[in-house]
């Protein structure tokens, strides 16, 4: 604010905004910086922390003296306690204790200074104990040279305490508390190691007991503990053999097991991504792999549960997907959601050519690549170092942000120059300005969304682009055949429970459930029956319905369109898409028109864009169809 | 929706010619059809014969936007162009104003446009003049008002304004809620 140009001190300009400097930074700055701040620095929080720890270690033979009962460990109570088996928490009740104690210590010492003669009279017994103790430290000199070696072995305790989930994890937690003392021990050795390479030395550690484990019953750990510790021995034993086992053959774990996991909680995801990859060998050739006299149900539910547990999906949902996917397929399937999809751009050809505009990104340092070789307008950005979403180029309408999966209807509809378009859930645009690239700007797009909020994106959106022939307007879609009829083509983006893009909306995995799906699928039906009575059968050009929807759900998919299929007098035709799996024609107990193989459905896992389905139908008649006429009459 | 009246045709023409001049008329006779404007909201659509006859249909709650936005009347009835309008207004330019690729992201923020960040100005352009910001690559990036003649900008030392900013596309995201 106050800081003024100075036009003759001629700041360098660096390669970064962050490495530049502010001009006459140096000058204000030295007026705040003073001689006192420079000289002392503030101790860290985690400073003070070993600042404390080191006065305790100091105090410690005393404490152990005066209050034998505290649950601290050392060489003198080593017999009669033993290492917890929940060390970080103690750690740090331990570590919150000490520093309490110490800022008392300071204060006291304080005062002593400053009153000595009136503190002498109150607290007399306790300052002459205080001194007593401290005069019993001196001799002991190796604690204090402990206390030196402090920094290093706080910084490893430290780093324990950063990753918590790894020690919650730990398949052998137990064991990792036995050979806690000698890691302990060896801290010392190992100050110039890494964490993680002490980590791998631990783990290597481990490994070789956990072999002396399964060859001989191991001697020398009974040794040190014996007392205490033998129930979480025998389960520990239990969990080397399953892992035998799975070597060999998948073993479904028994009822009381599962019951146990359940309480327990403290499921180990490792090894359920382990069981589950079993699980589906095993599932895959049953009648080889299985395990004698159990069936394939018992292998679901688990497989079941364990999806559940490792993806984080409700049972509903999980239940769907098995049913949708062959099981080899599945993982695939759940683990594509966990990754986000690649951003895409579409080159808005109303204002510029593909080429120019990837030339333009890619001097702002983008890194992209065309989309693919069906389409001529699609670039996939890799990596970015400016938002894509701000550039010029974007703020100029060049280019669109839209997923890979929202070219397809639009290519499927394929609309004309000059003809009359309904997008009827439009927001936020990246459709229906495409359909206008491709009508070139000519003829009428009706862009309709229910959503009054949604519609101000698809304004925004259609006047950055430069489309001229809309018109936007916020009906229910179901009430649109009464507002205007007689379009040439209508896209309809049904609402859905976004099954398919859970990789952007992660919520769906658990929000959804049957009524859910049932209710998204009564609405689509009432909306693929008001887009049909929307299209004009008689047009010489078009008379085309685009269904779609991000979901994956049959229910909302197949079903529905099925459904329009009986309601009205429309065919599906070719969406004219030549990659992507073909639509259902049975499903479970449900069979479909045959028809049907011709709608398209895409997959995460193996198209590499979000879940989608897209059926494209052609009206052939205004009358409605026969069984609708004679329902109506009967 | 409604035709504009006569004093808001007059409003809104002369705050156009400040930018386009006589080209004015190149917008109202077309040689692909007749195009009209038309007010809904207080906001002016500029639209083609054949959009407005079908946006007959939709009633006037439930119509959003037709064809494209010019501006807005304010509440004391002056005009108010929008960016939307660019589009029309950027060929029809008589005045025009170049920024260098450095200055580009100041006037995408809302800045003026300093004597530093100037490229190229339209020769003869005088103070107050109305003119459109384009970047160095021909793209239109908005308009403004020229603070300096031609001949000023020439001498004017290289942190004065030459530009004051009225509109940018930068706007199609920082304002979306009040583009209609």
């Amino acid at each position: 604010m106050g800081r003024k140009f100075d036009p003759t001190n001629n700041v360098k300009r660096g390669p970064g905004r962050k490495s530049r400097k502010q001009q006459g930074a140096e000058n204000e700055l030295a007026k705040f910086i003073t001689d006192e701040d420079t000289e002392q620095k503030r101790l860290s929080s985690r400073g003070r922390k070993r600042a404390a720890k080191r006065v305790q270690k100091v105090k410690k033979p005393e404490d152990a003296a005066e209050e034998k009962n505290k649950t601290v460990f050392t060489d003198e109570n080593s017999k009669w306690l033993k290492p917890a088996t929940r060390k970080r928490k103690l750690d740090a009740a331990e570590s919150e204790d000490s520093s309490d104690e110490h800022w008392e210590d300071e204060e006291d010492e304080e005062e002593e200074e400053k009153v000595e003669q009136q503190q002498q009279v109150k607290k007399g017994g306790k300052d002459k104990g205080k001194k007593a103790a401290k005069s019993k430290i001196k001799p002991v000199a190796e604690e204090v040279k402990d206390a030196e070696d402090d920094e290093a072995e706080d910084d490893a305790d430290g780093a324990e305490d950063d990753d918590d989930d790894e020690e919650m994890v730990d398949d052998y937690g137990t064991l990792d508390d036995v050979s806690g003392d000698a890691a302990e021990e060896e801290s010392d050795g190992d100050e110039e190691l890494l964490p993680i390479e002490r980590a791998a030395k631990k783990a290597k550690k481990l490994k070789e007991i956990l072999d002396l484990d399964s060859d001989e019953d191991d001697d020398d750990e009974e040794d040190d503990d014996k007392d205490g510790e033998k129930d979480e021995k025998s389960d520990e034993e239990d969990t080397v053999q399953a892992n035998m086992d799975e070597m060999d053959q998948f073993r479904l774990p028994g009822a009381e097991e599962s019951e146990k996991e359940g309480v327990l909680m403290c499921v180990d995801l490792k090894e359920i991504h382990q069981r589950i990859k079993d699980n589906i060998e095993v599932l895959c050739n049953f009648s080889t792999r299985r395990e004698e006299g159990k069936d394939r149900a018992e292998y679901i539910a688990l497989l079941k549960k364990d999806l559940c547990t490792y993806y984080s999906y409700n049972d509903f949902l999980i239940e769907k997907l098995i049913d949708l996917f062959p099981l080899s397929e599945l993982v695939d399937f759940l683990e594509a959601n966990e990754i986000h999809r690649p951003v895409t751009i579409r080159t808005n050809t109303l204002k510029t050519r593909r080429r120019d505009l990837a030339q333009a990104l890619i001097n702002r340092g983008v890194n992209l690549d065309p989309l693919g070789k069906w389409s001529k307008v699609g670039l996939v950005i890799y990596d970015s170092s400016v938002p894509v979403g701000a550039t010029p180029e974007y703020l100029a309408g060049q280019y669109m942000l839209q997923g890979a999966s929202s070219f397809l209807p639009v290519m499927a509809l394929s609309p004309q120059e000059g003809e009359l378009v309904l997008d009827m859930s439009s927001a936020p645009g990246g459709k229906t300005t495409y359909i206008a690239q491709l009508m070139r700007n000519t003829g009428v797009i009706v862009a309709n969304d229910a959503n009054a909020d949604r519609l101000k994106s698809v304004v925004g959106n259609i006047h950055r682009l430069g489309v001229t022939n809309t018109v936007v307007c916020n009906y229910d879609g179901r009430r649109f055949p009464k507002v205007m009829g007689g379009f040439d083509r209508v896209l309809l983006d049904a609402p859905c429970s976004g099954t398919g893009v859970i990789a952007k909306d992660p919520v769906v995995k658990t929000s959804k459930d049957e009524a859910d799906i049932q209710r998204s699928a009564h609405l689509q039906k009432e909306l693929i029956l008001a887009a049909i009575d929307s299209v004009n059968a008689g047009s010489a050009s078009g008379g085309y319905l685009v269904y779609c929807t991000c979901s994956i759900m049959v229910e909302e998919n197949e079903w529905v369109v099925d459904y329009a299929l009986k309601k009205r007098n429309v065919k599906l035709v070719s969406t004219g898409l030549d990659f992507g799996k073909e639509g259902f024609t049975r499903f479970r107990e449900r069979r479909f028109h045959p028809t049907l193989k011709l709608t398209r459905r895409f997959y995460p896992h193996s198209h590499n864009m979000d879940g989608f389905f897209v059926a494209k139908l052609k009206k052939f008649s205004k009358c409605y169809s026969i069984r609708v006429r004679r329902e109506r009459r009967g | 929706m409604r035709p504009l009246t006569d004093e808001e045709t007059k409003t809104m023409f002369e705050k156009l010619s400040k930018y386009i001049g006589e080209n004015i008329k190149l917008l109202v006779d077309r040689p692909d059809g007749s195009y009209c404007f038309r007010l809904h909201n207080d906001r002016v659509y500029y639209m083609s014969e054949k959009i407005l006859k079908l946006a007959t249909n939709i009633s006037r709650d439930k119509l959003v936007s037709v064809g494209t936005c010019f501006g807005k009347f304010t509440k004391t009835s002056k005009f108010r162009l929008h960016i939307t309008a660019l589009d029309y207004l950027a060929p029809y330019a008589k005045f025009k104003v170049w920024v260098k690729p450095g200055a580009e992201q100041s006037f995408l923020y809302g800045n003026h446009v300093l004597k530093s960040g100037l490229g190229r100005i339209t020769e003869n352009t005088v103070q107050y003049q109305g003119v459109v910001v384009y970047s160095m690559a021909d793209v239109p990036l908005g308009f403004g008002v020229a603070a300096k003649s031609t001949q000023e900008c020439r001498r004017v030392d290289p942190m004065s304004i030459v530009v004051f900013h009225q509109t940018d596309v930068g706007e199609f995201i920082r304002n979306e809620d009040t583009l209609t």
